[in-house]
């Protein structure tokens, strides 16, 4: 079965994604219909607008995802960069910086996050990597001192280093993926990026579903009430899985993927933690898909695991390979 | 579609690609009737993301007040504010004969909403500077007109005073419930009330 999958030509493989793809996703659609048929109670009825709400969230993603893969890597890099822009926004809206980070900020949205993706989208990968932990994390704090204010400077600096490194440079590694050059495996570069987000998203769903179903003691409490390590374990797995069923259109052997799937999963849940916290910090109540106050609409709740994962992903292929 | 329209459209998608500019109603609907929203004021960036916050058939009716000396100074800036936002020019130079309200009175007359800064200039802290009279003069003369108080949160870190180039941050536009001007009340204690609504929309919206 295996051999026979990868034994297709690019375009039916991408065919073939296609179905599957769109198939599970109508299927759960369907399936959600279905079930609002039926009335059910009060407590179940919240679960099931939050579960709509991403089931849509869903579909845009994946049509966004498929239209961007059917004109190209530019235009795929185009729309990476366009929703680091956005997790940024919101992630500098959650920080408390100060006048004095204007000059700092403009350089973060403005300069760093376009050249971090013309780098991955030109295959700089020398540059691409270290532009941000090394030129950015330079260059970004001495514009902070040109604004002349001393309060809290190394907690702001470090706020919007932070932030640049999730949104942009986490992020930038997802389209810089599309074009790894892998010995026999031309044109296939998209394939990468949708076995990341793939499994990355079946580790997120399936921790989310573990946590509601376990029970178990939270790990972090004053975090996170649903997080715990059994949930955790079984998102990994998950994502695992989710990853042996697509070895086929990657470059790796089944139990490799399997493997990478878990720690992209695990690292990606992970993340969704950290931004968590984060979110705490800044003294945001609400978690997930309902839009706060701030206007913030919880993108970065969704982005998160992937910006953790990306590099993870890509910096151990990138060395495991030698590519 | 004219080029002011585009231009118009364009503005309004670049301030909620930079702000999000996110209007919250409470208290009050957005619906085209006509109505004076006044606005705590810090940055220049106010009036386009009231603006942008608007639903796209309020912000045709909907004016806002613009100085003549600096907005008419260059073909550009008069461009913009005559034809896309069609902005009422007031001078800021007093004469004995003009009563300096008298555009604003004109723009009611003819049914238009205006969008009104009653602190007179913009402040940088958070809390808003005491209201001038202007909004209680424009209360007593048009009674039919609904106040609408609205607070500005966050802009004051996308353009702080003296930049030119905006930051991108989240922005919300709160808008509340209409106010009015109780019979025979006095200047100070409505304008006191006035500053207090839209102070309060601010506890909303945190």
């Amino acid at each position: 079965m295996g051999s026979w999958l990868r034994s297709l030509t690019v375009s039916q493989q991408i065919a073939l994604l296609f179905v599957i793809v769109f198939g599970v996703l109508s299927f759960a659609t369907v399936a959600a219909f279905a079930k609002s048929l039926r009335s059910m109670p009060e407590d179940k009825q919240a679960s099931y607008d939050a579960m709509r709400h991403d089931l849509r969230a869903l579909w845009v993603g994946t049509v966004l995802f498929w239209i961007a893969w059917a004109t190209g890597a530019f235009v795929s890099t185009l729309l990476f960069a366009v929703v680091s822009f956005l997790a940024l926004r919101e992630f500098i809206t959650l920080t408390h910086t100060r006048r004095g980070d204007h000059r700092a900020l403009l350089a973060a949205f403005f300069f760093v996050l376009p050249v971090q993706y013309f780098l991955a989208g030109g295959q700089y990968f020398d540059l691409f990597s270290v532009f941000i932990p090394v030129y950015a994390f330079a260059a970004l704090p001495i514009l902070a001192v040109f604004g002349n204010d001393p309060t809290r400077f190394l907690e702001r600096a470090a706020k919007i280093q932070w932030g640049t490194m999730v949104c942009v440079y986490g992020m930038s590694h997802a389209p810089a993926l599309l074009l790894l050059e892998f010995p026999n495996y031309e044109d296939r570069g998209a394939f990468l990026v949708l076995y990341l987000v793939v499994v990355v998203v079946s580790a997120q769903v399936a921790q989310q579903s573990a946590t509601q179903r376990l029970r178990a003691r939270p790990a972090a409490r004053q975090i996170s009430r649903s997080f715990s390590w059994r949930a955790w374990l079984l998102g990994s797995l998950a994502g695992g899985l989710a990853g042996g069923l697509l070895y086929w259109i990657t470059p790796f052997k089944a139990p490799q993927a399997v493997f990478i799937g878990f720690v992209a999963g695990g690292c990606g849940t992970m993340g969704a933690l950290v931004m968590q916290a984060l979110k705490r910090d800044a003294g945001v109540r609400h978690w997930g898909s309902r839009a706060s106050v701030t206007g913030a609409v919880g993108l970065l709740d969704r982005v998160a695991p992937l910006c953790f994962a990306a590099p993870v992903f890509f910096h151990s292929v990138h060395w495991y390979f030698g590519v | 579609m004219t080029r002011p329209e585009a231009a118009g459209l364009l503005l309004a998608f670049l301030a909620r690609l930079i702000t999000g500019a996110q209007g919250h109603w409470y208290g009050s609907p957005p619906k085209a009737e006509q109505r004076i929203y006044f606005a705590n004021h810090q940055s220049h960036f106010d009036w386009v993301l009231i603006w942008a916050a608007l639903p796209r058939d309020l912000r045709a009716q909907t004016r806002p007040i613009a100085a003549r000396d600096y907005w008419t100074a260059s073909p550009f800036k008069h461009w913009l504010t005559r034809e896309v936002f069609n902005a009422v020019y007031v001078s800021r130079v007093r004469t004995e004969d003009e009563d300096p309200l008298e555009p604003l009175a004109d723009a009611l007359r003819n049914g238009d909403s205006l969008v009104i800064f009653p602190e007179g200039t913009r402040g940088n802290k958070g809390e808003p500077q005491a209201f001038k009279a202007g909004l209680y003069h424009l209360a007593e003369q048009f009674p039919d007109v609904q106040l609408i108080p609205a607070w500005i949160d966050n802009v004051q870190r996308v353009m702080p005073k003296g930049e030119v180039v905006p930051v991108p941050i989240l922005c919300t536009v709160t808008f509340g419930a209409p106010l009015k001007l109780e019979p025979g009340e006095d200047k100070r204690v409505f304008l006191a009330r006035a500053r207090d609504a839209v102070v309060a929309l601010s506890k909303v919206a945190a």
